[in-house]
C-alpha cells in the first residue's frame, strides 16, 4: 500500500466523519427529516380526526418519542451483530407465537396478546414484522444468488410457520404483511422470474378449483363480501361507503382543517385509526393526499437507494425488503379505505393512531439507518 | 480479507439486487399512480356526487329485519305469529345529551326510576352508530299521544311500529314451542352481527331456539338519505329481507288440550307420539306459564313468582324431568331377557314375596308381600311382579342390561329437535367407577331390573322406549317439527333399529302389556275394561323419598309432595299401534290407578270419534274383526 493512497483515504474518512454529527450518531438525515414531517402531519390530522382530543394527540406524540428512541438505539447496532442474533430471535418469536396459540389472551374475538398481568401485554406478531425479513436475509446472504430450489423452499417454510400461526389468531392483515416481508427478500435476492410467474399462474387454477369443489356456500359468501365489501352495507361495507363519501367530498383542495363533516359526526368509524386517510382526504383534498404520497414516495426511494448502496448482501436484502414492505402498508391501507382493496386491518404508517405500530415501523427505519451508516469505507475501495 | 471468488460473487449479487430494486421502484411508482388516479376519480370525477351526499344529506344504511317464520300445529292452527306493536326508540347520536332525553321520556310518561335504569341499560346495548334502540315496547294509545305532543323536546326519540312475537295459544305450548326474548349480551357475541342488525329478539327455548336459524330469515337493508335531523328523504337502494321459514309442528292443539284436561289440574307430564313416524302429537308439562310474558321483557315481579313457585311452572318435566322409570321399564327388560336367552316365554319363577341373592340375607321385596306364586313372563308383566324381574336382572347382569336399555334410548338424548332434552342416566360399571370410584355391586343389578336404583329417564324417553315396542324396534327419533319451510326435518344421526334374534319376542312383551289392561289379574284392568279398543300398557311408580329396609310405604304418613310419582306408558290399538303415550303424574302414587286413566283419555281423544268408537282409519280391517284371543 502506497503512502499516497493511505493519505487520501484518511482524509476522506476524516472529511466524512466531520461532515456530519448525524453520521456519528448513525442517523440518516434525509430519512429523519421525512419521518419528522410525517410525525408532525400525523399529529395535525389526529387532532382533527379524534374530535380535538388532546389526550390522544399527546399519547401519539409520546409514542413518536418512544419510537424515535427505539430507532436511535437500533441504529447503533451493526448489521453484522443483528445477523448473528437473528436465528435465535426468530426461534424466540415463533415460540412466543405458539405460546399465544396455547395460553394467549383473547380480546375482540382474536387471540393475539400475551398477557402477564401487571407486568406486560404485547403482541408477538409485531416483532415478527422485523424479525421475518431479517431471518430470510440472514439465510440467503450466505447462499449463492439467485436462490436455488432448495434454498427457496427452506425460505418459504421459514416464512410459512409464523404466517400460519398469525393467520390462526386470526389476524389476516398482519399475517399477509409478514408473508410479504419475507417474500420481498426472495424477490430482491433475485428469485427467478419464471418461478414468480409460475407461482402466480398456479394460484389461479387452484383458487378456481377451491371455489367449485371445496368451499361451502356460506364460505363463498364470506369471500365475496371480503372482495366486495359494499355488497354488505351493514357490516364492513358501512365503513367503505362512508369513507368513500368522506374522501370524495373533499374535492381538490379539501374542506379545510377541522372542517370535515363526514368524519366528525361519527359517520366514519375508526376515523383515527385505520380509516384516518379519509379524514385527511376530506379536509385537505387531493392536494393533501398527493403531498402525503410524495413524502411516502421519497421515503421509499431513499430506502431503495440505501439498498443499492449497502455493502453486505445481508444489508441489501434486508433494506430492500423493509422498504418494499413499508410500501405495501401504504398501498393496502389507502387502497382499502378508498374501496380498491378488501378490508384488512392495516394501519396507515405513521399517520394512524396506535403506539405499537409506530414503534415497530420506526424500529424498521432504525435498521435501515444502521445498514446505511455502518458501511466500512475501506472495503468500498 | 475476502477471497477473489467471493469478491466476484459480491459484484454479481450487487448487480442482481440493483436490477430487482429498479423493478421494485417501477412497481411502487405504478401503484402510487393507481392510488392517485383512484383519489382523482373519487375527489374530482365523482366530487359532485359525494359532496351532495355529504353536505346536505347523510347516507344511512338501515337494516330491515326479516319477518320471523310462523309456527302452526298439525292442522294449520297458529301457535306463534307476529303482531304489530308500537315501541319507543332512542337514537343516541341524534338525541344529543341522551340521558337528559331519557329523563324527559320518564317525566312525560310518568314512569318510575327503576324503568329509567332499564332504559339506560337498553340504550347502551345499541350496536351501530345511528341505530334506533327500542327501550319500551307495547306503547298504549295514550303514551303514543303523549310522546307526540312532547316530541319537540325529545330529540332522537321516535315511536316505531314493529312486529313482535305473539303466542295466541298462551300456556299450551310454552314447554314445546318455547318463546323468544330480547337478545342479551351473551347471545350478541354468538349471533351474526350483520344478519341480526335489525333484530331485537331471538329464540330462547324450545322450537323457537332449536330452529332459530330457519325461523329468523335473512336481513334486508335500505340505503337512505336523511337530512340533518335524521328524517328520511329518499331511499337510494333497497334489498328486501328474506322472511324466516314457517314451521308446521306435529303437535295437535285438540289433543294437547285433551291431554291437559286429562291431567285435571295435577302436576305432571304427558307425551304422546305416533310410533310409525316419530311425530310428537301432544307434549304436556303442567303447570305451564304464559310465554307472551317473556317476549317484551318480563317484569321482575312476574318472573320471581314463576321462578319461586313451589309448583315449578318453568320446569320442563317432559324433557328435563328425570324419574326412575320403575316398572314401566319391565316390558323392555323382558325383551332384553328373551333376546339374551336368560328367560323364555314359558320359563317360570317362584315368588314367595321377595327375592334373595345367593348367600345374601337382604330381601328384595315384591310389591305384593304375599307373593304371586309361580310366575311366567306373561303374568310377570301383567302383575308387574318384581321377583321375576329381580331374578331376570340377576341372570342378565348389568353389562347386558346397559347394552339393551341403551338401544331403547335410555341414558341418551333421543329427540331430533328438542333443545332442552337431557340425557338421563343408564348406569354401567364404567359409569359407577367414574362417578363414585366404586365397583358395581350385584344388589344394584337386581334393583335395576325393576327400573330402580341409579337409572333415570325423562317422560320422552319412556314414550320413545314404549313406541319402540310398538314398532318392533324401528327407530325414528321423536320430533316436533313436521316441516320447516317445505322440507321435513332430516335426522343426521339416526339410531340403528333394534334387531332381535327372533322377532316374536316383541309379541311376548306386547302380549304381557296387553294383559296389564285386559287380563284377569292385570294391574290396570279397571282401565282396560272400559276401553273401546285393545291397549298395551305398563304402570310404574317413581320413588320420591327412599324407604328403609323393613319399613312400609305408608302414604298417609308422607307429606303430599313426598308421595311417589305415578307413571304409565301405553300404546294402542294393539293390532296396529297408532299412538304411544307416557304419563307422569307428580305425587300421583298409583301408576295404574292415577296415571293409566290419564293415558287412556289421551288415547281416546286421538283414536275415537264423537260417538266413542274407533275412527274408521284406525279400525281393524273387517276380516280381522272380533276380539283377539
Amino acid at each position: 500500500m502506497s503512502g499516497n493512497f493511505d493519505r487520501t483515504l484518511s482524509r476522506e474518512d476524516v472529511l466524512r466523519r466531520r461532515a456530519s454529527l448525524l453520521q456519528r450518531l448513525h442517523i440518516d438525515g434525509l430519512l429523519l427529516v421525512l419521518l419528522l414531517m410525517l410525525a408532525a402531519g400525523s399529529l395535525f390530522i389526529l387532532y382533527s380526526a379524534s374530535g380535538k382530543n388532546w389526550d390522544l394527540v399527546i399519547k401519539q406524540a409520546t409514542s413518536f418519542g418512544l419510537g424515535l428512541g427505539a430507532m436511535l438505539v437500533i441504529a447503533q447496532f451493526e448489521p453484522r451483530f443483528m445477523a448473528r442474533w437473528v436465528p435465535l430471535g426468530y426461534l424466540a418469536v415463533v415460540a412466543l407465537l405458539v405460546a399465544v396459540e396455547v395460553v394467549g389472551h383473547t380480546a375482540m374475538g382474536a387471540t393475539r396478546w400475551i398477557n402477564i398481568p401487571g407486568v406486560i401485554r404485547f403482541q408477538p406478531s409485531e416483532f415478527m414484522k422485523i424479525i421475518m425479513p431479517m431471518t430470510i436475509a440472514w439465510y440467503l446472504s450466505s447462499r449463492s444468488l439467485p436462490p436455488s430450489i432448495k434454498h427457496t423452499a427452506i425460505s418459504l417454510s421459514l416464512i410459512l410457520v409464523p404466517f400460519v400461526l398469525i393467520l390462526k389468531q386470526p389476524d389476516l392483515g398482519t399475517s399477509l404483511l409478514i408473508l410479504a416481508s419475507g417474500a420481498f427478500v426472495l424477490f430482491i435476492g433475485g428469485l427467478r422470474w419464471r418461478w414468480i410467474i409460475g407461482a402466480v399462474t398456479a394460484i389461479v387454477p387452484i383458487a378456481v378449483a377451491m371455489w367449485y369443489f371445496v368451499l361451502h356456500n356460506y364460505q363463498k359468501q364470506r369471500v365475496l363480501t371480503f372482495l366486495d365489501p359494499e355488497s354488505d352495507p351493514l357490516g364492513t361495507g358501512w365503513n367503505i361507503i362512508q369513507s368513500k363519501a368522506a374522501i370524495g367530498s373533499g374535492g381538490v383542495f379539501g374542506k379545510g382543517w377541522l372542517a370535515g363533516t363526514q368524519s366528525h359526526l361519527d359517520f366514519l368509524p375508526e376515523s383515527h385509526t385505520d380509516f384516518i386517510i379519509a379524514v385527511l382526504a376530506e379536509e385537505f383534498g387531493l392536494v393533501g393526499v398527493c403531498l402525503l404520497l410524495l413524502v411516502y414516495g421519497l421515503l421509499i426511494t431513499r430506502g431503495l437507494v440505501i439498498t443499492v448502496q449497502a455493502q453486505t448482501l445481508f444489508g441489501k436484502l434486508l433494506a430492500g425488503a423493509l422498504t418494499m414492505t413499508f410500501f405495501v402498508y401504504v398501498f393496502v391501507n389507502i387502497g382499502m379505505v378508498s374501496g380498491l382493496l378488501p378490508v384488512v386491518g392495516v394501519p396507515l404508517p405513521f399517520i394512524s393512531y396506535g403506539g405499537t405500530s409506530l414503534v415497530t415501523l420506526l424500529s424498521g427505519f432504525g435498521v435501515l439507518m444502521s445498514i446505511h451508516t455502518h458501511r466500512k469505507w475501506i472495503a468500498q475501495v | 480479507m475476502p477471497q477473489p471468488i467471493q469478491l466476484k460473487d459480491h459484484e454479481k449479487d450487487a448487480v442482481l439486487v440493483r436490477r430487482r430494486v429498479i423493478v421494485g421502484l417501477v412497481f411502487v411508482l405504478l401503484l402510487i399512480g393507481v392510488l392517485v388516479s383512484r383519489m382523482y376519480y373519487l375527489q374530482v370525477v365523482q366530487f359532485e356526487h359525494h359532496s351532495t351526499l355529504s353536505e346536505n344529506n347523510r347516507v344511512h344504511v338501515q337494516p330491515i329485519p326479516p319477518n320471523r317464520g310462523l309456527i302452526f300445529d298439525r292442522k294449520g292452527r297458529v301457535i306463534a305469529d307476529n303482531r304489530p306493536s308500537f315501541s319507543l326508540t332512542v337514537t343516541r347520536e341524534r338525541a344529543g345529551d341522551w340521558k337528559t332525553v331519557l329523563d324527559g321520556v320518564v317525566e312525560v310518561l310518568e314512569l318510575s326510576e327503576e324503568e329509567r335504569g332499564l332504559f339506560e341499560k337498553r340504550v347502551l346495548q345499541g350496536r351501530r352508530p345511528f341505530e334506533p334502540v327500542p327501550i319500551m315496547y307495547e306503547l298504549s294509545e295514550e303514551q303514543i299521544a303523549r310522546i307526540a305532543v312532547n316530541q319537540f323536546r325529545l330529540p332522537g326519540v321516535e315511536v316505531a311500529a314493529q312486529l313482535v312475537r305473539h303466542y295466541p295459544q298462551g300456556p299450551h305450548f310454552a314447554h314445546s314451542v318455547g318463546y323468544v326474548g330480547r337478545i342479551n349480551e351473551q347471545e350478541l357475541k354468538q349471533l351474526d352481527p350483520v344478519n341480526y342488525s335489525g333484530t331485537h329478539h331471538v329464540g330462547k327455548t324450545g322450537i323457537e331456539k332449536f330452529y332459530e336459524d330457519e325461523l329468523h330469515g335473512q336481513v334486508g337493508y335500505e340505503e337512505v338519505e336523511t337530512n340533518a335531523r335524521g328524517r328520511v328523504l329518499r331511499v337510494l337502494k333497497r334489498t328486501d329481507p328474506i322472511p324466516g321459514k314457517d314451521i308446521t309442528l306435529s303437535l295437535d292443539l285438540d289433543l294437547q288440550e285433551a291431554a291437559e284436561a286429562a291431567l285435571g289440574g295435577r302436576r305432571g307430564a304427558i307425551v304422546a307420539l305416533l310410533p310409525s313416524t316419530g311425530e310428537v302429537v301432544a307434549m304436556v308439562s303442567q303447570p305451564s306459564f304464559n310465554p307472551n310474558l317473556f317476549v317484551t321483557g318480563i317484569s321482575f315481579k312476574d318472573y320471581g313468582e314463576l321462578r319461586d313457585s313451589i309448583d315449578r311452572p318453568l320446569f320442563n318435566r317432559v324433557l328435563r324431568g328425570l324419574y326412575p322409570p320403575g316398572s314401566t321399564i319391565k316390558p323392555m327388560m323382558a325383551v332384553a331377557g328373551l333376546d339374551a336367552g336368560v328367560i323364555t316365554p314359558s320359563s317360570r319363577v317362584f315368588d314367595p314375596g321377595f327375592f334373595q341373592l345367593p348367600n345374601v340375607k337382604h330381601k328384595y321385596r315384591n310389591w305384593n308381600r304375599n307373593g304371586d306364586g309361580w310366575v311366567d313372563l306373561d303374568l310377570a308383566i301383567a302383575r308387574s311382579n318384581d321377583t321375576y324381574f329381580y331374578d331376570m336382572a340377576h341372570k342378565l347382569g348389568v353389562d347386558r342390561m346397559h347394552e339393551y336399555m341403551t338401544r331403547f334410548g335410555l341414558g341418551q338424548r333421543v329427540s331430533l329437535d328438542m333443545h332442552e332434552e337431557t340425557a338421563g342416566l343408564m348406569p354401567s360399571r364404567d359409569w359407577k367407577r367414574a362417578r363414585y370410584r366404586q365397583p358395581w355391586y350385584p344388589g344394584e343389578t337386581v334393583i335395576l331390573g325393576i327400573g330402580q336404583g341409579y337409572m333415570q329417564a325423562t317422560p320422552l324417553q319412556l314414550a320413545q322406549a314404549t313406541a319402540l315396542v310398538a314398532t318392533r324396534g324401528k327407530w325414528i327419533r321423536p320430533h316436533l317439527a313436521r316441516s320447516v319451510g317445505s322440507e321435513a326435518p332430516v335426522d343426521h344421526d339416526p339410531v340403528p333399529d333394534i334387531q332381535l334374534r327372533d322377532p316374536r319376542f316383541w309379541d311376548y312383551a306386547t302380549h304381557g302389556m296387553e294383559q296389564v289392561l285386559h287380563g284377569a289379574r292385570g294391574t290396570a284392568r279397571k282401565v282396560g275394561d272400559s276401553a273401546a279398543y285393545r291397549i298395551a300398557g305398563k304402570s310404574g311408580t317413581a320413588q320420591v323419598v327412599a324407604i328403609r329396609q323393613g319399613e312400609k310405604y305408608d302414604s298417609a304418613k308422607l307429606a303430599e309432595r313426598h308421595r311417589d310419582h305415578a307413571l304409565f306408558v301405553a300404546f294402542a290399538p294393539v293390532h296396529d299401534p297408532q299412538i304411544a303415550v307416557a304419563v307422569m303424574v307428580e305425587n300421583g302414587e298409583s301408576g295404574s290407578g292415577v296415571a293409566a286413566p290419564v293415558a287412556k283419555q289421551v288415547m281416546d281423544a286421538w283414536l275415537l270419534n264423537e260417538g266413542g268408537v274407533l275412527k274408521p282409519e284406525f279400525a281393524p280391517p273387517l276380516t280381522a274383526e272380533g276380539k283377539k284371543p
